[in-house]
């Protein structure tokens, strides 16, 4: 199974979610950069973390016009599954594939901290492997993390259950003092209505090793790398 | 032509740089600032033969890339020349 990991000018988590996918994982990855218009037959995408064409204007909003997007729209729109972390979050805000926008930290700072994740929804390729109400202990470190859209979308989002992780405390609880950045709705992570793209703000990708303090993000991975596994999320290349 | 398009959050958005900012000013003593909303500004100078035209152009590069409609608006005030646009 192969990763196609997207490097923008900027991104500097790349190394890291091919690292986990790779070496700690065993999958096939491959870097492939913004300017490229292939995915190279890849089976899943993963858009990193980092600060793309300098997070300049807002996060995400030059990187949307690169031209690997146009692939990675075609492939989204097909049923492949696209995993946006942090600032790849950010940009899949921005190109549309997911609703919304984020907005300055409530406290107007850079977070940098372990938080707790609660899974909301196991029926996306990046969750099948979690169990409902399964917390997670997974790093943040972002300055524009607050999620914000308007109220009737939030109520969609909600209906349609596509908000598949939440910032909770330690009891699993979504309060107000769990969540570090002022998001609606405590709203750590999203998916598509196909469900097939998920973003989220934490970086389960540094969390794939117990020597670095926490494999609970492992289970992001292995879920893909099942459900692909399975045809579950067939795609077109 | 020179354009300036001037783009800013949604009232209903919340501002946290605005806020920090105003409470900024309010430990200076500023006690008539009631609110501050930050935004952003752009000078546009372009190639049009009209107001219409650079007024049209400046509102396709907002819509499609200087503002996100999700969270801002925008506003947009053409000029003839550098000198007229208060310069």
């Amino acid at each position: 199974m192969k990763f196609a990991v997207v490097v923008f000018p900027g991104s500097n988590c790349d190394h890291d979610a091919y690292h986990a996918v790779k070496h700690v994982l065993g999958q096939d990855a491959e870097f492939i950069w913004h300017k490229d218009t292939s995915l190279q037959g890849a089976d899943v995408v993963v858009l990193p973390g980092g600060f793309a064409h300098g997070d300049y204007l807002r996060t995400g909003a030059i990187a949307r016009f690169s031209p690997v997007m146009q692939e990675v729209t075609k492939f989204a729109s097909a049923g492949g599954p696209v995993l946006g972390i942090c600032n790849g979050f950010q940009v899949l805000l921005e190109a549309g594939l997911l609703p919304g926008a984020m907005l300055r930290n409530r406290s107007v700072k850079f977070q940098c901290e372990h938080v707790s994740l609660r899974v909301e929804q196991t029926d996306t390729p990046f969750t099948v492997e979690c169990h409902a109400g399964q917390v997670l202990r997974i790093p943040i470190a972002h300055g524009e993390g607050n999620y914000y859209a308007e109220p009737d979308v939030i109520d969609r989002l909600e209906t349609n259950r596509q908000v598949v992780f939440r910032y909770v405390d330690a009891g699993g609880a979504a309060t107000s003092e769990a969540n570090p950045n002022g998001s609606a709705h405590n709203i750590a992570g999203l998916c598509s209505e196909a469900r097939n793209v998920v973003g989220l703000m934490p970086h389960p990708e540094r969390a794939c090793e117990l020597a670095i303090g926490s494999a609970d993000g492992l289970v992001l991975f292995e879920s893909v790398v099942k459900s692909v596994g399975r045809g579950a999320f067939a795609t077109v290349r | 032509m020179r354009a300036r398009v001037f783009v800013t959050l949604k009232p209903s958005v919340f501002d946290p740089q605005g806020t920090t900012v105003a409470e900024a000013l309010h430990s200076l003593g500023f006690a008539a600032v009631k609110d501050v909303r930050q935004g952003k500004y752009f000078e546009l100078d372009l190639d049009a033969s009209s107001a219409e035209e650079a007024r049209r152009l400046a509102a396709e590069a907002a819509d499609k890339l200087l503002a996100n409609p999700v969270i801002e608006s925008y506003r947009i005030e053409v000029a003839p020349d550098a000198k007229e646009a208060g310069r």
